[in-house]
């Protein structure tokens, strides 16, 4: 790809017969029109699960396969509409007969199986608020989220459970039961249900509980730069935002097979893995392998794959792998490819050009909008790089946000700010759960303050700069460097840490942590191995540091903070900048 | 003399302690996939690789990642292209 500088700034989109998409949506815009589309008149019940599920159940689509599942050993199995209804109808009325209620919070910590789907599903049909957590966490980022939240009910894996959950189940007063699915083979343990008992002998009537647009039903951990993790709170009327952004910024159609590459446990996962397919009447890809290279090109190829949504670290290292990787395979049914998670830099969008004949779109979201809202639509050429403009129904604005000043529109083409979005779409967060100071100072009259840093160029086209704080970027993963740092200090070695992400080609950054011993320890390989055995051991491979260095002292600001970005200034031996702030 | 199975073997088990310390390899049962067993993320995977690379001298290329499933099957990788080399 040395040629890369020789390339145009543009990608022109030409389809193939009968390929185009529809231009968006129609003028003017209402989100009241697109509920008409599903059904929803203004006021009326709104359930994301009977939507999904349910609705179709009932329709044509009934014995449509929703789900294609590719086991670890690559057996296939589907699941289809109807069944997927029956079967949440189940489990609904299994979590109503241990007396979950409306409102109650239901937590699902399990890879990428059926019983997954099914659980987050039937939880969503009776009210029940979903929060699902990534099954690489370790028990500390479980148990802090599930006391937070006030868990009710835990959805888990008997291979998880004994892994993870045990040894801190005394500590999570608020969780009644947990139901296990035997992944293991070996039988029930004691103070749990098991999945498949609890299956067969709950009743199939319908366990739908009537919920309207504005009750909660997903809450999905975030982090921030400084607290504890927030749980971003979102309500059945988000569905509109699923449904509506699966056309415009995936281009999916009903006929589409889809692979939404993303864990449940991330919200990607949930508002494009689970929901979004469904609302629209596709047939999902389910992968439950982790990543590699040979099985996700196989996977494009065998499955017919038309939609394929991913992102960059996953591009990255296909990428890595080099053209041998796709010799010899073809994927004629492939059509759009979109990434989310980080931004995409221009090579991996030129790189889908050369192997599939396709641009890879990025698209721009967080947990808390809960969709997609900045992003390379189908119909619109690309600007390699640019995360594209916002999608129809959502305002976006580039402002100046100093602590201490009025937030202020930045009008002028190419200027860095954070980007805002004007409030009022339907899958913006609610809450922070039991953190209203938190929500608050997210907002700045009526925009919602992404902390992220963009500028927008004079075409309307948004580019990614930088997060405005420390909140690290991992393999698509946000990692809050609070929540890392609390768990290192713990040891008792340690005096303080401060924690960065560390640039990474793959990954986009990694967890690298600057350690200070207590005055009678000293530094020593042994005690790294145990600084990281111990952090791996409470927050899982997913969020603790890859890298642990000690240091002597670690640079605070006068009101005793520490400085993370001096850190990281000196990690990547940039200039230090305005230390006037330091100790 | 290229490094036999056995020293291929405790080489790997050495770059798993290395990487995710909290792994007691004693109770990794061979012939069953690693990663179910202990727990890397797809970064520690490719750290994996690269100690590998460095440490037995075998560059894996990605289509051969399916050959690496379980620790026995890592070793046998290795000692054929180590054979090979």
């Amino acid at each position: 790809m040395s040629e890369g500088h020789m390339r145009p700034m543009l990608i022109r989109k030409a389809y193939r017969e009968g390929e185009a998409p529809s231009k968006e949506a129609a003028e003017p815009f209402s989100w009241a029109e697109v509920g008409r589309e599903l059904g929803i008149a203004p006021g009326s019940a709104v359930n994301m699960a009977w939507l999904a599920v349910d609705r179709h159940a009932a329709s044509e689509l009934a014995d449509k396969p929703a789900f294609r599942f590719v086991a670890e050993d690559g057996r296939r199995s589907e699941i289809s509409y109807r069944e997927l209804a029956r079967l949440t109808d189940r489990f609904g009325n299994a979590l109503k007969a241990l007396g979950v209620q409306k409102g109650d919070c239901v937590f699902v910590l399990c890879g990428r199986r059926c019983e997954l789907y099914v659980a987050v599903l039937g939880a969503l049909k009776i009210g029940a608020v979903v929060s699902p957590l990534f099954p690489a966490f370790g028990p500390e980022p479980v148990r802090n989220r599930v006391a937070q939240a006030g868990g009710k009910l835990l959805v888990t894996t008997a291979g998880v459970y004994r892994r993870k959950v045990q040894a801190i189940r005394g500590e999570l007063s608020s969780l009644r039961h947990v139901v296990l699915i035997d992944d293991l083979g070996g039988g029930p343990l004691p103070e749990t249900f098991d999945w498949q008992t609890l299956l067969a002998t709950a009743s199939d009537v319908p366990a739908l509980v009537p919920t309207t647009a504005d009750d909660p039903a997903l809450l999905h951990f975030t982090s921030g730069t400084t607290g504890a993790p927030k749980g971003a709170l979102h309500v059945h009327g988000a569905v509109l935002m699923h449904y509506a952004t699966a056309r415009w910024a995936l281009d999916l159609r009903p006929d589409d097979v889809f692979w939404c590459t993303a864990d449940p446990g991330w919200v990607t996962g949930m508002s494009y893995g689970i929901l979004a397919p469904l609302v629209v009447g596709v047939t999902s890809v389910v992968d439950e392998a982790e990543f590699d290279a040979v099985r996700w090109v196989s996977t494009l190829e065998d499955e017919g794959v038309n939609v394929w949504y991913t992102a960059p670290t996953a591009l990255r290292m296909l990428i890595k792998a080099g053209p041998a990787l796709f010799a010899g395979h073809a994927f004629p049914a492939l059509r759009f490819i979109a990434s989310v998670g980080e931004p995409l830099n221009a090579e991996v969008v030129w790189w889908g050009m050369e192997t599939f004949g396709r641009p890879i779109h990025d698209t721009w979201w967080q947990t808390e909008t809960g969709g997609i809202m900045v992003a390379n639509a189908a119909a619109d050429d690309i600007k390699p790089g640019s995360m594209g403009r916002p999608l129809p129904g959502i305002v976006a604005h580039v402002v100046r946000h100093r602590a201490g000043e009025p937030v202020q529109v930045i009008d002028i083409p190419d200027t860095v700010g954070e980007l805002a979005l004007e409030v009022g779409w339907p899958s913006m967060f609610r809450a922070y759960l039991g953190q209203p100071e938190r929500y608050r100072e997210c907002f700045a009259g009526n925009l919602y303050l992404s902390g992220d840093l963009v500028r927008c160029d004079a075409d309307g086209c948004f580019w990614f700069v930088g997060r405005g704080d420390d909140v690290i970027k991992s393999a698509g993963h946000l990692i809050g460097p609070f929540e890392v740092e609390s768990v290192l200090t713990e040891h008792p070695a340690v005096a303080e840490v401060g924690v960065i992400g560390k640039p990474d080609l793959l990954a986009g950054a990694t967890i690298k942590a600057f350690v200070t011993l207590k005055r009678d320890r000293v530094p020593s390989e042994a005690l790294r191995a145990d600084l990281l055995a111990h952090a791996r051991r409470r927050l899982g491979a997913a969020i603790a540091p890859k890298e642990i260095a000690f240091v002597e002292c670690l640079p605070h600001t006068r009101s005793g903070k520490i400085m993370r970005r001096l850190l990281k200034a000196r990690e990547l031996g940039l200039p230090e900048g305005d230390s006037s702030t330091l100790e | 003399m290229p490094l036999d199975q056995e020293q291929i073997r405790a080489t790997m088990l050495n770059i798993i302690k290395t990487l995710a310390p909290e792994t007691d390899t004693g109770n990794i049962v061979p012939d069953l996939p690693l990663r179910k067993q202990i727990e890397l993320d797809s970064m520690d995977w490719l750290n994996v690789l690269e100690a590998i690379r460095e440490r037995i001298g075998v560059d894996v290329p990605e289509t051969d990642y399916g050959k690496l499933g379980t620790l026995d099957s890592i070793v046998t990788y290795l000692a054929s292209r180590l054979a090979e080399s």
